[in-house]
């Protein structure tokens, strides 16, 4: 049965068949995945998801993939934690982190739109694919890349550090550095992209490619029960995530698969050194002013967000709003989560939080609603935004002795 | 001839002033723009550049020194 319409002008609304192609040759707007929802209203049920697999692929019906699954059959479905002892912290009544931090393989939500751009490079024939990226987008695809046996080819900024590229190296892509400034950079990919028959997954493929984001949404729904949230807290950086959640909360309403109404709010979460789609909800403005990102969360550093107006238009159209946080709230947010809940986010992760915490001070969030806070990395990958914060509370000679002193020390200094 | 795709982003000093006119007569470019926005303090545009290989590397460097921002018509390529 025929799911897909192909893709559609976000802007112009010109409709072109399911190819790799991204921009509107007419207005050069982005281009999106348009499904026949009258078609999926008579194949997807609550039955026929809860009888898919514990991955992202409960939800293939509302995906672009059209065979079968190529890579990443066990991306997503990740745990959705009632975290009780965060929400008294908190003084709330109600909080749950929804954990990408542990998404099998690559540890981000990125594998689960990485899952499906190669899925689709593959259906589309392709023996190549490639990205531009610093971290998490960089080790998804080449993890993905390894299991699907495609060649990869991962564009860097040749000053960034080897420590930042071995969670890449280590599955055997071709690694280009390019010397430049980011920008040239930047404009360098976009041309291979161009010229190259490869799968650039958020390039060419990016339609495809941000859809995957939708799993996030779904799964959140369906792991609390088929009930929408009062709010959802997101991390943003090119924007697409936190727009691909509200599309996923807005279709399982259209197929009739959520109870009672939708009355979720979409709230931004971005660094104060690089926060152009927060300034655009707090200024309420549709215009977005491009950033120089400074900020210790690297992985939310993108300063010209190609998304960033669909994103503020979710956040808009669902009632939400944004927060910006600073270094130092970041790592707070980062020892938070992990003091109150055993969880070792990025800082990602770390962003997140402190802006749940900051819109639920600002009693934009009330403490009595519902909250699901996007945890979309995990903190292994960013040991150095911890370094000089922690150490051992303790050191001491092997003997008894001195262990006994130095407890005694600590309970003393405890009281 | 070489085409180029981007997205200029105009610091509000740059509003007024006529960039393309000059990426005609100074560096023989064939702009087609297709989509542009414009307010009192901030504008983009987004078009299609046609011209020689050297003529286009200057004109970027041109529009980069008068502050103005260039981006390729996807924006955020390199992804963290
Ligand atoms: C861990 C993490 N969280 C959130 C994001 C933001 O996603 P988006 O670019 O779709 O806004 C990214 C990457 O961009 C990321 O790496
Ligand atoms: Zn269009």
């Amino acid at each position: 049965m025929e799911k897909l319409n192909g893709l559609r002008c976000r802007e112009c609304g010109r409709r072109y068949p399911a190819t790799p192609v991204h921009v509107c040759e007419f207005c050069f707007g982005p281009l999106e995945v348009d499904y026949r929802y009258d078609t999926l209203q008579t194949i997807v049920t609550r039955e026929s998801i809860a009888a898919g697999p514990p991955s992202m692929w409960r939800y293939k019906d509302l995906l672009p993939v059209e065979g079968d699954v190529a890579v990443g059959h066990h991306v997503g479905f990740t745990p959705l934690i009632r975290a009780q002892n965060l929400a008294d912290e908190l003084g709330c009544r109600e909080v749950w982190v929804k954990n990408d931090s542990v998404c099998h393989p690559s540890w981000s939500f990125k594998d689960r739109v990485v899952a499906v751009a190669v899925t689709k490079a593959k259906e589309f024939g392709y023996d190549t694919v490639a990205c531009a990226s610093t971290g998490n987008l960089a080790n998804s695809v080449a993890a993905h890349a390894a299991e699907g046996r495609l060649k990869s080819y991962i564009f860097i900024p040749a000053d960034l550090e080897q420590g930042k590229v071995l969670a890449t190296l280590v599955y055997n892509p071709t690694l280009v550095a390019v010397h430049g400034t980011y920008d040239e950079v930047n404009r360098l990919c976009s041309e291979i992209a161009d010229k190259y028959r490869w799968a650039f997954v958020n390039v060419n493929f990016r339609p495809y490619y941000s859809e995957g984001s939708k799993s996030y949404g779904f799964e959140i729904i369906e792991q609390l029960g088929w009930r929408a949230p009062e709010h959802i807290i997101v991390p943003c950086a090119g924007g697409s995530l936190i727009t691909k959640i509200w599309k996923g909360i807005k279709e399982l309403k259209t197929l009739g698969l959520i109870a009672g109404p939708v009355t979720t709010k979409m709230h931004a979460a971005q660094a104060a050194g690089c926060g152009p789609i927060v300034t655009m909800i707090r200024n309420d403005t549709d215009v977005l002013v491009p950033v120089r990102p400074n900020t210790i969360a690297k992985s939310l550093a993108i300063g010209n967000p190609a998304d960033g107006y669909y994103a503020y238009k979710a956040v808009k159209e669902s009632g939400g709003y944004g927060a910006h946080t600073t270094d130092e709230e970041i790592v707070e947010g980062m020892l938070l989560l992990a003091r109150t809940e055993g969880i070792f986010t990025e800082t990602a992760g770390g962003v997140t939080l402190a802006a749940a915490k900051k819109l639920i001070e600002a009693g934009v969030i009330q403490r009595t609603e519902s909250i699901v806070i996007c945890i979309t990395g995990n903190g292994l990958k960013t040991p150095d935004a911890l370094y000089d914060r922690l150490e051992a509370h303790v050191k001491i000679k092997p003997s008894l002795s001195a262990f006994d002193r130095a407890l005694a020390d600590l309970k003393s200094h405890a009281t | 001839m070489p085409r180029i795709r981007v997205r200029l982003t105009f610091p509000p000093e740059q509003i007024q002033q006529p960039i393309v006119y000059h990426l005609v007569k100074d560096f023989d470019l064939i702009p087609n723009i297709r989509r542009a926005e414009v307010k009192a303090d901030y504008g983009w545009m987004a078009l299609e550049l046609e011209g020689d290989e050297g003529a286009l590397e200057r004109a970027v460097a041109w529009l980069k020194g008068r502050g103005v921002q260039v981006d390729p018509i996807e924006r955020d390529v390199i992804v963290p």
